[in-house]
């Protein structure tokens, strides 16, 4: 069989035409049954919350959420769990889209579960990454949230593969795979006790390529660090190590400008750059199609850790 | 092949499948297969394989590894829980609802079913249908599946013959004709091999028929039927946005579960009864004067009238059934057995309310499909039917005529869990 693409990476990546006669695609699928979770989270939840960090997959959540909701207000605010660690552009662009949107954003920091002593660094360059997991149970509890909506998709790694749309924590946050609600048809059961809460992931069935092609169709602005920029990294084994202010150099690093972009977003302390010249949405999209390699195994020291790493953080309560 | 990204606005659209076999029946490895012969694997996970074939021994790649997530399930070598696993080729986008075999898990192979459009069931050659064969295809038909793909698999290991493969497909249809169920795709593969998964095979050059994945990409996509049957509309969340003035605005949202509507169209308004006509439809982009399934909307109404959450907007010439009645049947989940003192919730479409079982007409044992009549209790993982009272009507249509507005769950109001998976006669 012979399965060449026929993909013009000029040609923008569906027009913007929502015409009932037109042909009904699948994102169009991904998009409709999203909305549908967000309505069913506002319905069922007393004081859902929606986690936004500012990334691409956040940011689909986001125009989601208009959809679902607009013309009125989200019946939610936002909640930015801030690691201190961050991209400057990242932050910018979260404030800007704050600003866009009018709606009420939270932000609890890393730094305050430090201050407070819920957290101890080891060193100050060490990951904050899964130190978040306490100040996003903290806040959790300092708000009462009963339902956390994310942005996590489930082919980005083998323990979300497992895991439903509206997700179960017990009183102390965590997950247990084995225990999980069974989610029939579109009937979901957001029962939950005080103290318990729900994490509901209305991306759970898009993949980075679907995300990419909504960002294009909607033509969503999303952080500068996504697109090819010059930046100063090192190399080590067969990734890129961007240098920042708490970077400790090793025997052997050498400083050199490339030009990268991001796949994901995340704790600068974590988050990995790929070499790419693509600087523009339909570019990201042309190179996603011939992505050989999972976003995460790209991008992330904190997957790389042991082939269990995500499942142990997603039990204890990670996004 | 490549992973394409879908500038032709999904022509071929979205299929979702589910995949059920025993443990040693090869499913793990025919997804494996798929995906790798897709060339749907990253790069990085392809090491990832090679150096667990490096550290287990006898250097082969075990396919069956991509679909196997957690650390306790590769560590038993099993699958523990239904997984989402996501793919493309040029002609259609993939989600698979991968779903253990074994026994104790049928409530997983359900949760699965659910939502599938096809159910590729595995049957190894050298054993025939076996009892969980059958238990598969019926579960298949029950949950309203519309394709079944039988793939008989292992050919390698019985010489590719066409004997050994034609014993077996005549026994697969009779039984799906024994179940009233539509006639099985029948497909000879070796999933470990290759052989007629994405390619057609050289070794069994006796079979015609298209390989598997190509199945996959051409059968018809139920979903667009679903837009030309009777309109649906359960109403999610009544918003009333401020700034509206004098004259507030009141926007009834939800999901078109089926059918289709225009501005003007009268609707009933379910449980109630009452009548009213559609004044607009919204969404960000818009006002629009038409919308179908499986469209996400929001609509304005004529007539200052009561409609809540859980109402269900329907055309007057196409209602549902109306009642507190329902015949039903339970897959019962519970770790603990149904238990008629409990109070359970049921949930369908957008409701929620209390239900009673006044009686459990039947029970069918899933090992071997027999029925006994009026049984004392149901146990997790049995399959029966009950006879439900509710405290007020409630809309809904048969499952067989509408899967979102034929379906519920129960959930034990005590225990917050959700116990069963109903399907209305």
């Amino acid at each position: 069989m012979n399965f060449e693409t026929s993909v013009d990476p000029n040609r923008p990546a569906a027009t913007v035409d929502r015409t009932a006669d037109r042909s009904w695609s699948h994102l169009d699928t991904l998009e409709s049954e999203a909305i549908h979770v967000l309505r069913e989270t506002a319905a069922e939840f007393r004081n859902p919350v929606l986690m936004f960090s500012a990334g691409k997959d956040s940011t689909v959540l986001l125009r989601l959420a208009e959809r679902a909701f607009r013309p009125g207000r989200f019946p939610f605010p936002l909640l930015h769990v801030d690691t201190g660690h961050n991209f400057p552009e990242v932050i910018d662009f979260r404030d800007r889209t704050m600003a866009r949107l009018g709606e009420r954003l939270i932000v609890r920091t890393v730094q305050e579960s430090i201050d407070k002593g819920r957290v101890t660094l080891k060193k100050e360059s060490q990951s904050r990454n899964a130190l978040q997991t306490v100040t996003l149970l903290d806040a959790i509890t300092e708000f009462g949230f009963d339902a956390c909506i994310g942005g996590a998709r489930r082919d980005e790694e083998k323990a979300r593969a497992k895991e439903r749309i509206f997700s179960f924590r017990d009183e102390f946050g965590q997950w247990d795979p084995r225990r999980q609600r069974p989610e029939l048809w579109h009937l979901y059961n957001g029962r939950v006790d005080p103290g318990q809460h729900m994490r509901v992931f209305p991306l759970s069935n898009w993949t980075e390529l679907d995300i990419w092609q909504y960002i294009a169709r909607e033509s969503l602005e999303i952080p500068t660090i996504y697109f090819a920029h010059h930046r100063q990294v090192v190399r080590r084994a067969n990734h890129l190590v961007p240098v920042w202010e708490f970077l400790e150099l090793q025997p052997g690093d050498v400083i050199e400008s490339r030009l990268v972009r991001f796949r994901t977003v995340g704790d600068i302390s974590c988050t990995l750059p790929v070499e790419s010249p693509a600087a523009t949405v339909a570019e990201i999209i042309a190179e996603t199609v011939e992505a050989r390699v999972s976003e995460r195994g790209a991008t992330r020291m904190d997957d790389r850790t042991s082939e269990a790493s995500m499942e142990l953080r997603k039990i204890a309560g990670y996004f | 092949m490549k992973l394409v990204h879908d500038t032709e606005a999904g022509a071929g659209g979205l299929l979702r499948f589910t995949t059920a076999g025993s443990v040693d029946d090869g499913k793990s490895t025919l997804i494996g297969r798929i995906l790798h012969d897709a060339k749907a694997v990253p790069q990085d996970q392809i090491e990832a394989l090679e150096r667990a074939a490096r550290r287990s021994g006898d250097g082969a790649i075990d396919l069956s590894l991509l679909t196997d997530g957690l650390t306790a399930e590769r560590e038993q070598g099993i699958t523990i829980d239904v997984a989402y696993r996501y793919f493309a080729t040029r002609r259609r986008k993939f989600i698979i609802a991968d779903t253990p075999g074994h026994e104790q898990y049928t409530r997983n192979m359900v949760t699965g079913a659910s939502t599938a459009d096809l159910a590729i069931v595995l049957v190894d050659v050298r054993k025939g249908l076996t009892d969980q064969t059958r238990r598969h295809l019926y579960l298949s038909n029950l949950l309203g599946i519309r394709h079944l793909l039988i793939a008989v698999n292992k050919m390698d290991l019985v010489g590719y013959q066409e004997s050994a493969y034609s014993a077996i497909a005549k026994a697969a249809s009779d039984v799906c004709t024994k179940l009233s169920a539509p006639l099985p795709h029948l497909i000879p593969i070796s999933a470990k091999l290759g052989d007629n998964v994405v390619h057609p095979s050289d070794n069994m050059p006796w079979y015609r028929g298209p390989a598997l994945l190509t199945l996959l990409e051409t059968v018809p996509i139920p979903g667009s039927e679903m837009a030309r049957s009777a309109f649906r509309f359960p109403v999610q969340i009544v918003s009333r946005p401020r700034g509206g003035g004098s004259d507030p605005l009141r926007l009834y949202m939800g999901r078109i579960e089926s059918g289709e509507i225009r501005v003007g169209d009268r609707v009933v308004i379910l449980p109630a009864g009452t009548q009213t006509k559609i004044a607009s439809i919204k969404t960000l982009d818009g006002d629009l004067d038409h919308a179908a399934a499986p469209q996400s909307v929001a609509v304005t109404v004529a007539d200052d009238i009561d409609i809540a959450r859980g109402d269900m907007l329907v055309h007057p010439d196409q209602t549902p059934r109306v009642d507190r009645r329902i015949d039903a049947t339970l897959c019962w989940f519970g770790d603990d057995p149904f238990d008629n003192r409990r109070k359970y919730l049921l949930k369908q479409g957008t409701r929620t309310v209390g239900a009673k079982v006044a009686k459990l007409i039947d029970r069918v044992d899933v090992k071997n499909l027999q029925i006994s009549e009026a049984p004392e209790t149901l146990m997790r993982n049995d399959i029966g039917r009950a006879q439900l009272v509710l405290p007020a009507k409630i809309a809904f249509d048969s499952y067989r005529r509408n899967r979102a507005t034929g379906a519920f769950i129960l959930i034990d109001e005590q225990s917050n869990a959700t116990v069963a998976a109903g399907m209305i006669d």
